[in-house]
């Protein structure tokens, strides 16, 4: 039970899982991105940064988390995606270093450069944040233009042993057409989750019935581009790993994944129904507002399969397109059988952190949020 | 074969430099203000007088516009690691990783979670859970640090792992070693009180200007006292865990105890200079003098006993370290010659083991395999080209370590001023001391700052003690894209750094009876 194997696949499922926490908890980026069309008065707007500016932190917290997990699970990766695709992993590092201050320097007297400065790049990190983090996802079933030589380091002169092919260092993966439909995918979907968490949320008949047609706008994108992203990605070549860890390109390769793992492919499934319920029963009925939960569990369950589908059934999860046996999996990447147990005890204590985000969560939510709470409050942005 | 200039790897260097220094603006004062207003808060819960609340949520103010300039700037940190130094990534991702991991599960949830009670909680949960909330996030802010210190340590005495020539990297086999190795430990307390440190220089000076302003006087005086009481606890324990630091560097990096004493010719029975103005034509192999002038601290024999715990003890110096060398206890100690020799067998061995493990020769793999367990502890030395490399930039190391040492002192003087004169009830008539706890905030933060320039520029050329420098970690990117966002970075963290530091003043200038 508790072999080397185990513990491989027992981290990627720990990354799927904070994938798909993360691309659930981007609702809070898909709000900043309709800051300026989804309000109209600042009243409105005000509201609007209040109710997203009370949750941000788990947002950033998960994506930290995220890249320490992948860090600390599959070295591999971070060193070569990291220093290889710099300058997608740097946009989106900037996309999001700028959110950190925007919501509590926003309001504050003497901030310099104003309100509308800092929600300016709210929306920035709402655009580009979503936008650029599936890009980068999707080169996990597209490929990337990298070589790994294990050999290098004994080259006193150039000892790196992750090489990027492409000078445009990542930002050449927006050439592709699949990577963008993931993008965008991301992108709409995070629109859609915070029409939803603001239909939950807030206590404003006109942002309600707003967000009601908002939801409509973005949830039909959203659905084309998954789609597209998911018929494109079932129904070309995949990156399959055999026994003695070559790498080689097979037909249907990630829907061969959902087939032969069921369990995999029955909760991918149940994942984008249970999403696509909590919009259509949104979008039909106005006073259904727990579309957010469905949605958002949805999301959790469908991206944590999807990446399962990545990285199990002897796939590769980051390919290489030039050099197939440079290509990442979660045995070749991983972190020593030593490092993957001790910090699967640490992981032990998840659920604890899992109880009180539950209880901190619920206790600043008993009640809808309105303009009186925001004027009451000392701190509101 | 491309290889890689050295302007990369100065500008990578400079990246995180900067990311790191602006970092360390904002994350130390969160560390002490959130003891501070941790105690307040608590002083509130007890006693249910508002004016400890309403002196919690001053400085609960400040504390939140700069935490979110300390997560601003940590994010880009944690992926630089990724992102300009790559090689680093895998060389020790499997031991490096593992802290970061953790401290992103356990230490920053805490920290997201319960912020939010802390600042919008006040009228939605009970007294009792925002306090713990306050304090969970102060516990949850100092576990942060704990994990990047312990990561941070290992960087500078790596223990608890050994070298995989399969997968060319280093692994961990000892997770206890690494957490509760008595360097991570030091290294953490010593780090956290500079925190605290800063946080009460930063609330007895602001408390000063109110006092000063004759404004808000009770809340001043309240506050003050806890400054004062809590910066001189947190001096007093700083000096103790800055002598355990100063005896490990003197154990396991004697190269950086050489520049920071600036000894370029090692001797037996020390002395520490207390200051001294370094002759820049100095050079490890010239005879110039070391110093144009130099006064040493009126304690003899200080620095072995205090590097050795023996007052006759050897202390080597840049020279002895570049030429070998013997210790009082008999060691000897290779010159760097020696050592380049072994760290280039070891580098060969690996080369000819992973061969012949290519070609399934596996009886030669373990004779390579011998021969590189034989030399791994100098492994890194292979990289480097001549002794120079060796040596840190003495000048700066050796200023940054003596002004922040006698910047300790002068908070420690400051805080028995303020607390003698508060108890006294006369420190509203002390003028000078009050400007001079204003004027001390800023030194606070340059002493931090030093610090950590004497822990980073010390230990090089190492990214990892011995084993890595850094020409052998970088990322293999262009110069010019590491130029470019080292500005693009620069730009950013400078306007955030001036939004802050308005802010900052127009909160204080409000004062806490205006919310």
């Amino acid at each position: 039970m508790t072999t080397y194997a185990f513990f491989q696949h027992y981290w990627w499922f720990l990354i799927s899982l904070l994938g798909g926490l993360l691309t659930f908890l981007l609702f809070i980026q898909g709000g900043q991105s309709m800051l300026f069309s989804l309000s109209k008065t600042e009243d409105e707007k005000r509201l609007l940064v209040n109710v997203l500016g009370r949750k941000w932190e788990y947002t950033f917290t998960t994506l930290v988390t995220f890249g320490g997990a992948f860090f600390a699970s599959f070295p591999l990766f971070y060193s070569t995606s990291f220093g290889g695709a710099y300058w997608v992993w740097v946009i989106i590092l900037f996309a999001f270093t700028i959110q950190a201050f925007s919501y509590e320097f926003q309001s504050k007297p003497g901030n310099v450069y104003g309100k509308t400065t800092y929600r300016s790049l709210l929306f920035i990190n709402g655009l580009l944040g979503t936008f650029l983090l599936g890009v980068a996802v999707a080169t996990f079933f597209t490929g990337s233009d990298f070589t790994v030589g294990k050999d290098n380091i004994t080259n006193i002169a150039s000892p790196v042993i992750s090489r990027w092919g492409s000078g445009w260092h990542g930002l050449e993966a927006l050439l592709c057409p699949r990577n963008l439909f993931l993008g965008l995918a991301i992108f709409f979907l995070a629109r859609t989750q915070a029409t939803l968490f603001f239909i939950n949320r807030l206590k404003h008949e006109v942002l309600e019935n707003r967000s009601h047609k908002y939801l409509l706008y973005n949830a039909i994108p959203f659905v084309v581009f998954f789609l597209a992203f998911l018929i494109s990605i079932f129904l070309s070549e995949g990156f399959a790993v055999q026994d003695n860890g070559a790498v080689y390109m097979e037909k249907y390769k990630y829907l061969h994944n959902l087939i032969e793992m069921p369990v995999v492919g029955i909760l991918f499934l149940l994942g984008v129904l249970t999403v696509l319920y909590g919009i259509i029963a949104s979008i039909l009925k106005q006073s259904f507002k727990k579309g957010i939960w469905f949605s958002g569990v949805g999301t959790v369950v469908t991206v944590t399969m999807l990446l399962l589908i990545a990285g199990y059934n002897n796939t590769s999860f980051y390919p290489s397109s030039s050099d197939l046996q440079s290509s990442l999996t979660i045995f070749n990447a991983s972190s020593s059988e030593f490092t993957l147990k001790a910090m699967s005890w640490a992981s032990i204590l998840v659920p604890i952190v899992a109880g009180y985000i539950f209880i901190a969560w619920r206790a600043l939510e008993k009640k809808k949020t309105d303009m009186d709470d925001i004027n009451s409050d000392s701190h509101a942005y | 074969m491309e290889l890689l200039d050295v302007s990369l790897i100065n500008w990578s260097r400079g990246q995180f430099a900067l990311t790191a220094m602006y970092h360390w603006i904002f994350v130390p004062l969160t560390l002490g203000v959130g003891v501070v207003m941790a105690i307040m808060e608590t002083l509130y819960y007890k006693t249910g007088k508002e004016e400890w609340k309403k002196a919690t949520k001053f400085w609960m103010t400040l504390f939140g516009v700069n935490f979110a300039c300390g997560v601003a700037t940590g994010i880009i940190l944690e992926f630089q690691f990724g992102t300009n130094w790559s090689n680093y990534s895998w060389f020790v991702g499997d031991i490096f990783g593992a802290p970061l991991a953790i401290e992103g599960m356990l230490a920053f949830f805490l920290e997201a979670t319960f912020i939010s009670i802390m600042f919008f909680g006040w009228k939605k949960v009970s007294k009792g859970f925002h306090l713990a909330s306050t304090w969970l996030v102060m516990l949850g802010a100092t576990f942060s640090a704990l994990w990047i210190l312990v990561a941070n340590a290992w960087m500078q005495h790596p223990i608890g792992m050994e070298f995989n020539p399969d997968t060319a990297r280093n692994e961990m086999v000892s997770f206890w070693s690494i957490l509760l190795s008595p360097i991570a430990l030091n290294k953490f307390f010593h780090t956290v009180l500079s925190g605290w440190v800063l946080g009460a220089l930063f609330v007895v000076g602001v408390s000063s200007w109110f006092i000063l302003k004759k404004r808000e006087l009770d809340f001043a005086l309240r506050s003050i006292k806890i400054g004062a009481i809590f910066g001189f606890i947190s001096t007093i324990l700083i000096i103790a865990t800055g002598d355990g630091s100063a005896y490990h560097v003197a154990q396991k990096q004697p190269m950086k105890l050489a520049a920071m004493e600036g000894l370029y010719e090692g001797k037996a029975g020390a002395n520490i200079v207390a200051m001294g103005l370094l002759n820049p034509d100095k050079q490890y192999d010239n005879e110039e003098e070391t110093f144009i002038v130099k006064m040493d601290v009126p304690v003899p024999k200080l620095l072995s006993l205090l590097g050795y715990r023996d007052g006759d003890a050897f202390v080597p110096g840049i020279k002895d370290i570049i030429h070998g060398y013997t210790l009082s206890d008999g060691t000897e100690v290779s010159s760097f010659a020696e050592k380049q020799v072994s760290g280039k067998k070891a580098i060969q061995a690996l080369n000819d083991y992973r061969e012949a493990k290519a070609t399934g020769n596996d009886s030669l793999a373990v004779a390579h395999k011998a021969v590189l367990d034989e030399h791994f502890a100098n492994f890194g030395y292979g990289y480097l080209e001549k002794p120079a490399d060796l040596i840190p930039n003495v000048a700066l190391v050796f200023y940054s370590f003596h002004i922040m040492v006698a910047l300790g002192m002068l908070f420690l003087v400051i805080f028995m001023a303020v607390w003698f004169f508060h108890w006294k009830k006369k420190l509203e008539n002390v003028r000078w001391l009050l400007w001079g706890s204003l004027f001390s905030i800023p030194l606070g933060y340059l002493a931090t700052q030093l610090g950590w320039v004497v822990a980073e520029v010390g230990r090089q050329p190492w990214a990892i003690q011995d084993v890595l420098p850094v020409q052998a970690a970088v990322s293999s990117i262009s110069t010019g894209s590491v130029q470019l966002t080292f500005f693009l970075f620069l730009a950013l963290f400078t306007a955030l750094l001036i939004a802050e530091i308005r802010i900052m003043v127009k909160q204080i200038q409000k004062g806490p009876g205006n919310e």
